[in-house]
């Protein structure tokens, strides 16, 4: 019978505070490594989602809110740029591609945006990588159609063939419908990128649309830019932002992501500390646990003394029966951050179409368990002493 | 050369009111090879004293306990863990054995301390005990008889050369602390193992050729120090 076996033993003997030890320690572990993961991942993701494109051109704004706004769907649009604004990117000798979007109203709170077909023709959300079509074709410019995005297909019930009339606004409201009528000619193949929860309807279905002001009927929202070089970005970084007053030109993407994750910063920082401080509370528990066994462990170990057991095997045993609780507390560790990311990979997903992958790879699932079971080999010490430290004579 | 040789010992505690009193003061002692004797004394003469110095589990103030050539008193503590474990077994008037554990495991756990696991001497013990048919019981499934025998059987376990047997018969009744006794005596004389067994049972007492009274060999006056422990 090795030490592992006693360990095993003595885990058995007290399995209602193994148990709940246990727990805890999942629960610290899981969340440590959801933390982490989902911090991680979050910023991985989002800063290098582009929608396939190096900018956006907007009404003179933050970038951050231009590129919310154009490449992930969300805030609202700064203002409007007129058609002369579009002609002008597109005549740019550095520019690949510029795709018109407009914005503005919305079907039962997912958004409907308008666009050109070369979006989905020219554009790629991801290198070598364009949106393909589930079922149907792509909307013809004149007509009333839409194409609409997987998760919002999926979550509206909108099958090919279907019709919906737009709401007003980006935000649902019921009374706020419009009278056109929209038929569904194709849903898009799942890209996990924020088109998947858009409607795409023509570029002037938007901006006809009846109450939208006739004005401004041939205005856009913003331009999706894809450069030729990044050379042609500093150029037209310089034209737009540094001459111009008028316009925003976001470039480039990625790093005006990650500016706003350096922003939120000490969100993570927050997010951090409490798992950590959960860990703490875990490790705390098992040296309570363990400590608080100490008095109906006494006699045992007095027996271990007397069979010939060293002082420094039953100390051992004590630690490596801490350790043990959190290798085991860190394999649950493993559901409850699976459950965890899961549930947060679904929110991010509804709210952004960004996905997460649960089971990617990260650093934190192996540093948290270890540290875990580090810090609970830590904890035991204390009560180790204790069985150190037991008067074998005064026990038996 | 006798197996077991005390010289001089000598042990005092701190009695509650803060005085220091001597428990043992044993001139000398010698117990030979395979012998079996039986140390008499009544509760609080420093009968459990003695044989935890003999095992290395209290170091004495003074004097030396020598055991098969090696004098315990004066080794380090791990040294004498590791000397218990291997020469010395065992037997406590309340069994303490572990709860937690199975017959067989009770002894496996015994065997991993001293000269390593080996399952089929600690069978072949169980079944000499009489035990065979319960290996994996637990201590809290056998009646007190049984725990003894167990107890008994863990003492032999690591071949020891000296078994120490403390009021083993004092938790029991009369049937079964005849039987437990003739398991000591025999499976000691079967493993050739010295038997040094201290009581005031005179039943027990009338079964040995070698007794010796405690008050005779130990000088010391430990009524209340030994009932303060």
């Amino acid at each position: 019978m090795n030490q592992g076996r006693i360990v095993l033993k003595s885990l058995r003997q007290h399995a209602l505070s193994t148990g709940v030890t246990c727990l805890s320690v999942a629960l610290a572990c899981g969340l440590l490594m959801a933390v982490w993961s989902i911090k991680d991942q979050s910023r991985e993701t989002f800063t290098q989602v582009d929608a396939g494109f190096d900018a956006v051109l907007g009404a003179r704004s933050s970038k951050l809110q231009l590129v919310l706004n154009g490449v992930f769907h969300l805030e609202a649009s700064p203002a409007n740029i007129s058609a002369n604004d579009v002609a002008e990117i597109q005549r740019q000798p550095g520019v690949a591609l510029a795709v018109p979007i407009a914005m503005g109203d919305n079907y039962r709170g997912y958004r409907i945006v308008g666009t050109t077909t070369n979006l989905f023709t020219d554009g790629e959300y991801a290198p070598g990588r364009r949106h393909g079509l589930a079922v149907g074709r792509l909307f013809d410019a004149g007509r009333q159609e839409a194409v609409v995005g997987s998760f919002a297909a999926e979550r509206l019930g909108l099958k090919y063939g279907d019709t919906f009339h737009p709401f007003h606004g980006i935000n649902f409201a019921e009374a706020h419908e419009h009278e056109e009528e929209y038929v569904v000619v194709g849903i898009l193949k799942p890209s996990n990128t924020p088109a998947d929860r858009v409607l795409w309807i023509p570029l002037e279905g938007v901006q006809h649309m009846s109450g939208h002001a006739e004005e401004t009927a041939t205005d856009v929202s913003a331009v999706m830019v894809r450069l030729r070089t990044p050379l042609a970005g500093q150029a037209l970084d310089q034209l737009y932002n540094k001459k111009g007053e008028r316009l925003t030109f976001a470039w480039p993407i990625g790093a005006t992501m990650a500016d706003l994750f350096s922003k939120i910063g000490w969100f993570d920082r927050v997010l951090s500390l409490v798992a950590a401080l959960v860990a703490l509370v875990s490790a705390g528990s098992i040296l309570a646990s363990i400590y608080n066994s100490m008095n109906e462990r006494r006699r045992q170990i007095a027996i271990f003394r007397a069979l010939g057991a060293r002082r420094t095997t039953v100390a051992s045993t004590i630690v490596l029966e801490a350790a043990a609780i959190a290798v085991i507390g860190s394999i649950l560790g493993l559901l409850v951050y699976g459950g965890i990311l899961h549930a947060a990979a679904l929110i991010i997903r509804q709210q952004t179409g960004v996905v997460l992958d649960v089971f990617a790879y990260q650093p934190a699932l192996w540093w948290a368990p270890l540290g875990m079971i580090a810090l609970s080999a830590l904890a035991g010490i204390v009560p180790a002493v204790k069985a150190y430290r037991t008067d074998v004579a005064g026990n038996l | 050369m006798p197996l077991l040789e005390v010289s001089g010992l000598r042990k005092s505690f701190v009695s509650p009111d803060g005085r220091e009193q001597l428990v043992i003061d044993v001139p000398r002692f010698t117990l030979d090879e395979k012998a079996q004797a039986v140390l008499r004394g009544e509760s609080g003469l420093g009968k459990t004293t003695l044989l935890h110095l003999i095992a290395g589990i209290l170091k004495p103030d003074a004097g030396t306990v020598r055991l098969d050539g090696v004098e315990i008193s004066q080794l380090p503590e791990p040294e004498r863990d590791r000397l218990r474990a291997t020469r010395i077994g065992y037997i406590f008037q309340s069994f303490n054995l572990l709860p937690g554990f199975s017959c067989l495991e009770n002894l496996l756990v015994a065997m991993s301390f001293g000269k390593g696991a080996d399952r089929g001497r600690a069978e072949a013990l169980l079944q000499r005990v009489g035990l065979g048919q319960r290996l994996h019981y637990h201590p809290r499934q056998l009646s007190t008889g049984q725990q003894q025998r167990v107890a008994v059987a863990r003492a032999l376990v690591n071949r020891p050369r000296l078994v120490l047997a403390d009021e083993p018969t004092g938790n029991l009744d009369q049937a079964n602390a005849r039987e437990v006794l003739r398991l000591i005596r025999e499976t000691c004389a079967e493993n050739e193992a010295a038997l040094l067994l201290v009581t005031h049972d005179p039943e027990v007492l009338s079964s040995f050729t070698t007794v010796v009274p405690l008050e005779q060999i130990n000088r010391a006056r430990v009524q209340t120090a030994e009932a303060a422990l």
